[in-house]
Formats: C-alpha cells, structure tokens, sequence
C-alpha cells in the first residue's frame, strides 16, 4: 500500500511524498520525531499518522491469511446460512408477500415507487405497524423509525392499521393450542404507536443530518427493524442546481443507509416518486432522482394501477423473479386484493 | 436547524475554525457536501472529518417523537381534532372529520365546476364562531383569478347559518374576518407568502386558501426550467406553511385537456399498453387532467376531484391516506354546494383520477343566470 492512499489531510500526505516516505514500510522504519522533524508536523500528528499507517497495514497483513479472512469478507456459503436466517417483514398482503419472498427483507435496502395516490405512505405505515407483530404470531416483534418528509403522514390512519392488527392478531390465536393462549401477548394500539419513532424532515440537508445522525440513534434505541423513509425524493427533488452534487450526496446516504441495514440487521424502505422521462421517441413514466440513483437500491418495486387493482412489480432484485402481484388498500390498511368481495365501506 | 453557524454546534474550536476557513459557514454547508470532499477542502484526515459530520448530524437533526406522543398532542392542543369540518356530512365521514390541518387539500375541476363556491363556503366555516362549529379564525384567501365575489360569499352565508347571520352586524364581523389578497404574479405571491408566514404567528389564522395555484403558475411560464424549480421552493414553503401553523391549506388547480397519448406507462408495461390499445379504443377519447403534474400530485395530501359526468357533478376523493376513494353526487344551491347523497360510491382503478367534463354548457347557463 501506498502512502498516496492513507486517509490523511492531503498537504499532510504531500508533505510525507515530498520527504521521500512513499511506503507504508518506510514510516514504520521511522520514528515518531524523526518522521514529525522530517515533514515539519508536531510530534502528535506524527504519531497519529503512525497509528493510520499501523491500522492499513494491518488490515493489509490480514488478507494475506487466507481467502476467508480478506478485511471484511464473508464466503458465499456463509452467506447463504445468514440470507436463510433473514428476517422478513409481512406486508399483510399474501400475494405481495409471495412475490417478495416472505415480505420486506431484512438487512437490504428496498425502493417503492409509484405515482400519487397508489398507497406509498399506506405501505409505509403498515410496516412501521407489522415489524411490531410478536415472535409468537411469527412478526419481527421490532421497533420502527419513520421519516417523514412530506408531511403525509397521518396519525389518526397509523391507530386504525394498529387496531386492525391487533384484531387480526387476537382471531389468530385462537388458532394456537390451549396451552399456548396463556402467554397470549396482550397489545394495546397505544404500545404500537410508542414503539414508531418519527422523524419530521424539513430539508434535505436535515434529511442527511438524520441519516447520519441514525446510527447513534439505532444503538440507543434497541430491537429497532425497520427505518421507513417516506419519501426520499422529496426535497432532493425541491432545492437543487447542481445535480452532479445532487447525485454524489445520494450516493453518499444511500451507502450509509446500506450500512445501516448490514449492521443492525434491519429493513430500510425508500419510496420514491415518479416522473415522466423521454425515451425512445415517448414519454414514459419512471422513478425519480435519475439513473445513478436507481443502482443505490438493492430491491425495486413500482406500485401501478392495471385495469381497477392496484399492482405492485418488482423491477430489480438479485434474489427475486421479475412478478407483479395485486394488492389491495383497505380500511384496515394493506390486504389481499379480493376483487369478487366488496370492500368494507369505512367511517 | 440547519441554518445554526458551525462555530456555534460545540465541535472542537480548531476544527470549528478549520470549517470557517474554508467558507463553509453553517451546518447545511457542511451537510451539502461528501465526506471526501471535505477531506480534501479542509485539509483534514478522514476520521477527524467523519467525527465533526457526526456531531454536526447529531445537533442538526430534527427531533424525535413517538407517534403515541404526536397523537396524544393533536388531541389536547386542537379544537375538533385537528379537521375543519366541511358540513357535507359523507364527505366529513370519509375525511373523519373534515379537511385536516397540517396539510395540503386540494381542489381540481373544469372551470365553472364549484371549486371557488367550496372554497367560499370553506372561508365561512372557518370564521364562524366556535359555539357554532366553526374554527372562529381568520381566514387568508389568495384570490389569483379575481374570483373571490363578497356578495356570494355572504348570500352562501345568510342561506347556510340564518340564525348567525340574520343577527345585527355578524355578517360583517364574518366576512370582515376573511382577508383577500390579489397578487398578479408569482414574485408577488412569493413576497405575500413571506409576510403570511409572520401573520399567520401574529393573528387568528385558521385557514390559508389558494385560488388557484395552477393560475400562478401556469399564467407566469410555459413549463420552463426555472419555473419548475420557483415553483419546487413554493410548494415545499406551503407545506411548510400548513405545517407548522397546523392550519388547514387549500389549494384550487385547474385542469387541462390530455395532449395526444398520454396515458404515460413505465417502460415495463410498454409490452401491455399496445395489446390494451387495441382491444380499448374508448382511450381515445379526449379527457381532462389536472393542469399541475405529477411533483405537484406528489405534494398534497388529499386531493378532491369535481366533475361532471351525463350532467351530474360529483365530488371524488382521488387521494386521501385516510378514505377509500370514493365520489358523492352534489349540487350547487344558493346555500353551497350540497350533496345529493351521503354514501359514497367507491372508485377502482383508473376512474380515480379521470376528470369528467360532459354538459359544462349547463353550468355556464347557471353562472350566467346567477351572476347576472
């Protein structure tokens, strides 16, 4: 490895080329003042730019081990063990869920996009509701983060999903042996609207402060599953000239996003709009924030409307089938598209 | 938030001073660039910058709240939980209790349609005293279109709520309530948004109604670049607006006729949309949409439809995150609109968001006789 490459200052790193230290062998045949008097920096830094070099070196060191134990690595085989544990998040909606196997995975980060009015926020609230489901009724029994950047999020509609759920839960058990009813978990809609975090995002730049702000967050708070944006593209979309800019700050939150995801095991749902772009001589509709942006997701799903159902297909997976499933939004939230019965008119 | 100097977030002074530098000066400077690229403008190892964006992030982020917490606080703090009833009763059942504060409402139809009526009668409401259902507020209406008739506004009220107005000098406490502004392009609007922002703090205003946005917009620029990108900053400062006042906003868009094919697909239903083509000719047909596009769409919250289909109005809930979509016959009386009926009609499918216009003569006619 080379000197040019250490994530240090760059007059620092000039400095350190300019005195002949090209290698990271040649710092550590250095001393801490020899190398501080050699580029002209107080004994500290010295010994601070020994320590950066130390750790490369040692991360380096480390991969020549062995393929198994390259910095970070993982092999495939362990892999599949850890995607077979995954855990995933129900939908309420048992076509949509067989299309993504099982419901919103955990530990990747997944985009839903669709025109006004198509059911993103519905979505977005019924998951924040159903990471909370028990282990016992087979749920995640997390918490949820909501971030809200529009302002569409609707408290009184988050307590009928919630009660819904709950309703839905309580005819469930009498499913389980008698044995098993005891430990029935009691659950109020109070105790699932405690357990969503929200967030209100006024500008894109408190958008990025939060994500980054998210990982002290996520440590402080445990058995948090689900962080739910709703929706990404808001304010990116608002105040922007420079979309070369634009499109680096994106890529920046989307990895940490990822990160997130990795590290606490949790599901991060993105939705995003839609916007009309010209290709091929028409205009087709697509989701926004441009080409670069839609690499950033590791699933994709656009909700669309196909005759009278609405529809959700998944257009970019590397575990998933290219599928389109029907769903339905109810009073009671996200559920099985019934075309034949009649949905039940709501207060 | 993001506007606190970076001197003042508490990070180390020599970083602090490092950042004011090199010119960035507040945290959203800092925040509007990458990681690398402050390593390399600030002349700083990596880990130190990581450090002093997470501090940044940390103070600038905005607050947490459980959603218990958000409900717990809309029902102490707000009269009629937090909706300005409209008194059309299937409407109010749908939006449980009317339309919301906090976000955009917004009203799009043909001309002639009902939409300035509705908003008339919205203004009323908000104005009557609480004893009497209303929100007892003042109320800013935004007349682009020199729309906004006085005379009307008072018949709607002299006809809807007798018992207020037949009393000696309500109807002008009522309609003095009621402040019109007239802005004549969309600079102006931008500066009369500025000084709503400090009234809305200083006085009673209870609803901020826009007739029309589509108006402003449209009347100012042909779709231009950087008209969409004024017209970006306006939506999000309104939603701001109604945010953060917790007042309702209503917001009145016009409708144009759909150019050619322009049912837009996404790319993978391409293969679909020439196989519906044909077995579908009705989609020739020329119908409206709305004159704002979809970023527009994106923004509000509950958008209300009215329209005309084989001479009956209707009122449609395209989208509202608390209703099924759902249309109600109505028609305009000398007290309003009214509704034919209270249960609504459910709307599937594509239906939600078509536009009728069949026998606008009619309402023309009715204009003309009434305004005359």
């Amino acid at each position: 490895m080379e000197v040019g490459r250490l994530p240090i200052a760059s007059s620092k790193r000039g400095k350190l080329l300019s005195a002949g230290y090209t290698t990271l062998d040649s710092i550590f045949r250095s001393t801490v003042t020899q190398l501080a008097r050699d580029i002209e920096v107080s004994d500290s830094e010295a010994l601070e730019i020994m320590e950066i070099a130390s750790h490369a070196s040692s991360r380096l060191e480390g991969s020549s081990k062995g393929p198994a134990t390259v910095g970070g690595g993982q092999t495939a085989w362990a892999m599949l063990n850890e995607e077979n544990l995954s855990q995933r998040i129900t939908t309420s909606c048992a076509d949509l869920d067989s299309i993504l196997d099982g419901g919103i995975s955990c530990k990747e980060v997944t985009e839903i996009g669709g025109l006004p009015g198509i059911g993103k926020t519905q979505i977005g609230i019924q998951l924040a509701v159903n990471v909370q489901i028990p282990v016992e009724y087979g749920g995640l029994g997390g918490k949820a983060i909501y971030i809200d950047t529009e302002g569409s999020f609707m408290v009184e509609r988050v307590l009928q999903i919630a009660e819904a759920c709950i309703e839905d839960m309580s005819e469930y058990s009498h499913h389980f042996p008698k044995d098993f009813q005891a430990c029935k978990v009691k659950m109020h809609p109070n105790s699932i609207l405690e357990n969503i975090y929200y967030f209100r995002v006024c500008s894109y730049s408190e958008q990025i402060a939060l994500v980054n702000y998210l990982d002290k967050f996520i440590t402080e708070h445990k058995d948090i599953k689900i962080i739910i944006i709703d929706s990404v593209t808001f304010h990116f979309r608002q105040d922007f000239e420079d979309m070369a800019r634009r499109t680096r700050l994106l890529g920046e939150m989307a990895l940490k996003l990822m990160k997130l995801a990795r590290k606490f095991s949790l599901a991060v749902v993105l939705f995003n709009q839609v916007t009309i772009k010209h290709t091929e001589g028409s205009f087709q509709l697509t989701l926004a924030l441009g080409d670069s942006w839609s690499h950033s997701c590791t699933n994709r799903i656009i909700l669309f409307w196909k005759g009278d159902e609405r529809y959700a297909y998944i257009d970019k997976s590397p575990s998933l089938k290219p599928a389109t499933a029907p769903y339905a939004v109810t009073s009671r939230g996200i559920r099985d598209s019934t075309s034949n019965t009649k949905r039940i008119k709501m207060m | 938030m993001a506007n606190k100097l970076i001197t003042q977030l508490g990070l180390p002074k020599w970083i602090a001073n490092i950042f004011t530098a090199r010119n960035i000066i507040t945290a959203k400077d800092a925040l509007s660039l990458t990681e690398f690229e402050l390593m390399e403008l600030l002349d700083v190892g990596l880990a130190d910058v990581s450090r002093a964006v997470a501090h940044i992030s940390e103070v600038v982020c905005p607050p947490c709240q459980t959603v218990l917490f958000l409900m717990e606080q809309r029902v102490r703090n707000e009269s009629l939980a937090g909706h300005l009833p409209t008194r059309l009763k299937g409407l109010d059942e749908a939006l449980s209790g009317g339309i919301p504060f906090g976000v955009l409402t917004e009203l799009v139809g043909p001309a002639g349609i009902g939409k300035t009526q509705f908003c008339l009668k919205l203004s009323l409401l908000a104005s009557l005293p609480a004893n009497c259902g209303g929100l007892d507020g003042h109320v800013i209406f935004i007349d682009v279109e020199s729309k906004f008739s006085s005379r009307r506004l008072i018949e709607i009220g002299v006809k809807s709520f007798p018992e207020i107005f037949h009393k000696k000098g309500m109807a002008q406490e009522m309609a003095g309530r009621i402040l019109i502004l007239r802005p004549t392009s969309l600079s102006e609007f931008t500066e009369s948004l500025h000084q709503i922002k400090v009234s809305l703090l200083q006085q009673q205003v209870k609803l901020l109604i826009i007739d029309s946005m589509a108006a402003l917009v449209l009347r100012e620029n042909e779709g231009g670049y950087s008209g969409q990108q004024a017209f970006g900053w306006h939506v999000s400062f309104i939603k701001s607006l109604a945010e953060f006042s917790r007042i309702p906003v209503v917001v009145t868009n016009q409708v144009r006729s759909q150019i050619g094919d322009e049912a837009h697909k996404y790319s993978f239903q391409a293969a679909q949309n020439h196989l519906e083509k044909k077995a579908d000719p009705a989609t020739y047909d020329s119908h409206l949409v709305a004159a704002l596009g979809i970023n527009w769409a994106h923004a509000v919250t509950i958008r209300l439809v009215l329209e005309a289909k084989s001479g009956q109005r209707f009122i449609k809930l395209a989208k509202s995150p608390i209703s099924p979509p759902l249309a109600f016959p109505f028609s305009i009386t000398s007290s309003g609109i009214v509704l034919l009926s209270d249960d609504g009609m459910e709307l599937k499918g594509p239906e939600i968001n078509r536009i009728h216009c069949q026998g606008q003569n009619a309402f023309l006619n009715f204009h003309g006789e009434r305004l005359q």
